[in-house]
């Protein structure tokens, strides 16, 4: 009967004047891998805590796998898996003794759930008898998955998984991630970093505790109705600020070695280049792009 | 159910093996402490530096002189003729107390069955000042008496004082007791609310509530090897004050164990609870170094006697636990007091451990956050 995985209606969250979310309504499919993506402090953390039944909302109620946060957080707890944001293992422990604590709490033994962590775990074993302070960032993410992962939740619940992790840990940790979305759980997976939006099958924009936008990365993206340029030039920093002058560009930012530059929809590439020529840049290159879900990201802001 | 208490508990045990301060804390900070109590801080004093002015320099007033010096408290360091060179041997910090004797002490002794020593001490340091004041009059009295040629002497009062369960006034007698007091609360409170705390900061207590183990569990898990350790040092205590310093434990050694655990248990609400309200590592200790241990090691009867405290801090000291404990232990101890004597005490620190239990169950937000 229950199709979705996690229902969110009308949550509203803050903490004395400070509002964390605001009337959020979310549905997130059973086995989807969904990404909630936006800055920090906007509200992605104390979603996750209410969701997990650390928080409970001021107004609204949030159903996973249909049980309430609130009412049935007892049943609740033993189906999720949560890895927060920061760092949140024990230090001092090894890397194994971290996970058998994990596995003991939650009534379960990591022989009996091994299948389920192997993949990621075979990278950790030479290092198991190692403090968990002594690993390295992506190492550390992994162990985390793991210890969120031993008890086999229906629900995993990971708050930005990949900050403050290099850039091949963060590409083998959404190989990861699909790999447990094949096995049937469904993911909420929360990150600050805009391109791996795509790595994520429906993507919700949060920003000042509202949604934003909900739709498939690629969705997102398409439904960009407007004319947008990547700019390049000898002198990047003169190239932003000339190109904030233009009355004609609407929004300009940096992008990489590039500026993305939001236009009236009759501007051509051509005339751009001709004013930045005339005032006295070199080696330009001005190029129609297809919008980015930073792009549209920074548009709906 | 008692996996996961287990398996808490042992890893609480690793944090406290593996943390280098935590083992300092727990371990060296008893033994720490009753040393320097024991050896530092106390009111007994041995050779204390004197002068003695004799005017008379007869056979009598040499052998008042031996009488003074062969007590052990008292060391000769200078004699002098005239009482300037007394002022002159407090100026430069030689001396803490002079004795005058007074010309024809001898000839004045024996006729007029009294005669006037003059006892002077230096009481930049009052306390001190007043004990060796006691001190030079007990042990010049007990001349007196040392003479047979006056025992028969008609008009006399004599005092008889007697200091009962401490008749040396020794003071571990006091201390004892006092840094068992200090370290139980120490190690119960504050170790407790810090690790607590600790968890908090860190964010593994959202690990912990997200996953089946009931609070309660999470907590006595945390808690169990906490009172483990610190019975140890309450052993730690006893023993070192037993074998090093003699405070002897007259009553009954169980009884007195017993005990320990009880204000254990209070000091570990009192660390509970004040991990509820103390998000941070820091918090806790702030909290636990001024709402406990400075009480209790100031208005508990430890340091300053709770009789000669304005009403107010009276009133205060019966409402911290060590009170309570330090006497218990005085009882038991000292005087050999059994469960008669001390089921008063015992069942105030019973009501707190309850009440205190009751409020952190009330203010506790570990279902949530």
């Amino acid at each position: 009967m229950v199709n979705n995985a996690i229902e969110i209606n009308n949550i509203s969250k803050s903490y004395g004047d400070v509002t964390a979310v605001t009337g959020v309504n979310l549905n997130i499919a059973k086995g989807e891998l969904f990404g909630l993506i936006g800055p920090d402090g906007g509200g992605k953390t104390t979603l996750f805590q209410i969701l997990t039944s650390l928080l409970i909302p001021d107004t609204g109620h949030a159903i996973v796998e249909g049980l309430d946060t609130v009412k049935d957080f007892r049943k609740l707890r033993k189906i999720i898996g949560y890895m927060p944001g920061r760092f949140s293992l024990y230090p001092d422990l090894s890397v194994h003794e971290n996970l058998e604590f994990f596995a003991t709490i939650f009534n379960t033994t990591i022989e009996k759930n091994y299948h389920l962590i192997e993949d990621i775990y075979v990278q950790l074993e030479p290092f198991k008898s190692r403090r968990a302070d002594k690993l390295s960032g992506g190492m550390k993410q992994k162990l985390a998955l793991c210890c969120a992962l031993i008890h086999q939740p229906v629900v995993l619940f990971l708050d930005e998984p990949t900050t403050g992790v290099d850039a091949v840990s963060r590409e083998e940790f959404w190989v990861m991630l699909k790999r447990l979305k094949q096995k049937g759980i469904t993911i909420l997976v929360s990150t600050p970093y805009m391109d791996e939006a795509s790595q994520c099958e429906r993507i919700a924009l949060i920003q000042d505790g509202r949604i934003l936008q909900v739709n498939t990365p690629t969705a997102v993206t398409s439904g960009f109705d407007k004319t947008l340029f990547a700019v390049r030039s000898d002198d990047s920093y003169k190239l932003l600020l000339d190109l904030r002058t233009l009355p004609f560009a609407k929004r300009t930012e940096p992008f990489g070695e590039y500026m993305h530059v939001t236009t009236e929809p009759d501007v051509t590439a051509e005339y751009i280049a001709q004013i930045l020529n005339s005032r006295g840049h070199k080696s330009i290159e001005v190029k129609p792009t297809s919008a980015t879900v930073e792009d549209v990201f920074l548009d709906l802001m | 159910m008692h996996r996961t208490f287990w398996a808490i508990a042992k890893k609480e045990m690793y944090h406290i093996l593996r943390d280098t301060r935590t083992l300092i804390i727990l371990f060296g900070m008893p033994i720490a402490l009753v040393i320097i109590f024991g050896y530092t801080i106390s009111n007994e004093f041995k050779n204390a530096s004197i002068s003695v002015i004799d005017q008379s320099r007869d056979d009598l007033s040499k052998s008042f002189i031996e009488h003074l010096t062969s007590s052990g408290h008292f060391r000769l360091v200078t004699t002098g003729k005239k009482v300037e060179d007394l002022e002159h041997a407090f100026k430069a910090g030689q001396i803490k107390m002079g004795v005058i004797i007074p010309p024809k002490f001898e000839t004045q002794y024996y006729r007029n069955n009294t005669v006037t020593v003059q006892i002077i001490t230096d009481a930049t340091e009052p306390n001190y000042a007043a004990t060796l004041n006691n001190y030079a009059i007990n042990i010049i009295s007990s001349f007196n008496k040392g003479d047979p040629a006056l025992s028969s002497a008609p008009y006399r009062i004599d005092i008889k004082t007697r200091m009962f369960y401490n008749p040396e006034l020794v003071g571990a007698y006091n201390f004892i007791p006092g840094v068992a007091a200090l370290i139980l609360m120490l190690v119960s409170a504050m170790m407790t609310s810090l690790t607590i705390a600790k968890e908090k900061e860190t964010g593994t207590m959202d690990l912990l509530l997200v996953s089946p183990v009931p609070p309660l569990i999470i907590i006595l898990g945390k808690v169990a090897p906490y009172i483990i350790l610190s019975f140890i040092d309450a052993l730690i205590v006893f023993a070192m004050g037993y074998y090093i310093f003699e405070v002897p434990i007259l009553g009954s050694l169980p009884l007195l164990l017993l005990m320990s655990l009880i204000y254990l248990m209070v000091a570990l609400s009192l660390g509970v609870l004040i991990s509820t309200v103390a998000d941070t590592q820091q918090t806790a200790m702030m909290a636990s170094m001024f709402a406990l241990l400075l009480p209790t090691m100031l208005l508990s009867g430890f340091i300053f006697p709770i009789a000669s405290m304005p009403t107010l801090l009276q009133v205060i000291s019966r409402i911290i636990p060590a009170t309570y404990f330090i006497d218990i232990e005085k009882a038991i101890m000292l005087k050999g007091a059994g469960w008669e004597v001390i089921q008063q005490s015992a069942i105030v620190m019973v009501v707190m451990v309850i009440v205190l239990l009751l409020i952190t169950w009330k203010n506790f937000k570990i279902i949530h956050k």
